[in-house]
């Protein structure tokens, strides 16, 4: 067992992270469902009543109560992976990211004892900053608001809706970009 | 007992953003500066194989395992709507570095602020269904 853990916990290259991806997808539509997480933040709006509020909310939220068990899945893997199959080394961000992010105060870990790499602490672990709270504030609204006004986030278009071809999900991962572009190169760098 | 499917596929689900480091607010970054291929790379290579599955999915006129049609996903939203809301959500996604799968991941990675998120995007959503019929699709 333990070789075979070895192996699962060391980083994947991304074609076979691209792969898994795909099996998830392939399991979900095997299982009766489909691929997009998004949709969830609009069944559980649903479930807290809010169809009192708006007709976007009156739908029949139990035929999609098995999304949310998938969500509650990943949090599980999630759980399993950071705990379990931990790599030996956190994230190996490029050089180029790595320096530029020092410029805005962001470190990158080294070792596995600075951070595993995926969320800087700077940002995440540091809520006596209003700056970081308001961020994570406006962060989540901005995904809620546009994956619903979008109809779909990067499982729903970037994955399933561009591999079905679907012209309405390049448009939508143009959007994607667009907001991303202007976050990184525009804000994070005059905000932080 | 017909969901613990599901929970089985969501399990993967977190193992694979994880170690895809898909989850990762640096390669989100990193990707948006166009400073690596990784995240390309997973792209490229999902929607590769998504659409090959696609094809001998709808060849072989597959079904789901209890015989019914497979769901495929249709999206035919008007232009406005996905440019908006796409760069809406492109604006979140850089600044927490999460969408909405990898958000519940962290979660059980133990990043507690990413609750802050959550929540917040659960609001959001309910903000846009109330706003819904006032907004261009």
């Amino acid at each position: 067992m333990q070789p075979l853990l070895d192996f699962i916990s060391q980083p994947w290259h991304w074609s076979i992270s691209g792969f898994m991806i795909i099996l998830v997808m392939f399991l979900l539509m095997y299982s009766g469902g489909r691929f997009g997480v998004s949709s969830n933040l609009r069944t559980l709006c649903a479930i807290g009543g809010g169809e009192k509020f708006s007709d976007y909310f009156a739908f029949d939220w139990k035929k999609d109560v098995w999304n949310l068990v998938f969500v509650a899945g990943s949090i599980i893997g999630g759980f399993i992976a950071a705990f379990y199959l931990t790599s030996p080394d956190p994230v190996q961000i490029s050089e180029n990211t790595q320096t530029y992010l020092q410029t805005i105060g962001i470190k990158t870990p080294q070792t596995i004892s600075e951070g595993t790499g995926f969320v800087p602490k700077e940002i995440f672990n540091d809520m006596s900053k209003p700056l970081n709270i308001i961020l994570m504030i406006l962060g989540g609204f901005f995904i809620g608001f546009g994956t619903r006004y979008a109809n779909g986030c990067t499982s729903g278009h970037a994955i399933s809706g561009l591999s079905n071809l679907q012209l309405a999900s390049l448009i939508a991962v143009v959007g994607f970009f667009t907001g991303g572009l202007i976050i990184t190169w525009f804000v994070l760098p005059n905000i932080l | 007992m017909k969901y613990i499917k599901y929970l089985l596929i969501g399990i993967l689900f977190g193992i694979v953003m994880t170690k895809s480091e898909a989850i990762s607010w640096f390669r989100i970054q990193e990707m948006f500066r166009f400073e690596s291929f990784h995240m390309y790379g997973i792209f490229a290579v999902a929607i590769a194989c998504g659409i090959l599955m696609h094809i001998i999915l709808k060849k072989l006129n597959v079904k789901t395992y209890s015989g019914d049609e497979i769901k495929y996903t249709l999206k035919d939203n008007g232009i406005p709507s996905l440019l908006i809301g796409g760069t809406i959500f492109g604006l979140g996604w850089a600044i927490t570095g999460a969408c909405p799968g990898p958000m519940f991941v962290l979660l059980g990675h133990g990043v507690w602020s990413i609750l802050i998120v959550i929540l917040s995007a659960i609001l959001g959503t309910f903000v846009y269904g109330i706003l819904k019929k006032r907004l261009p699709h």
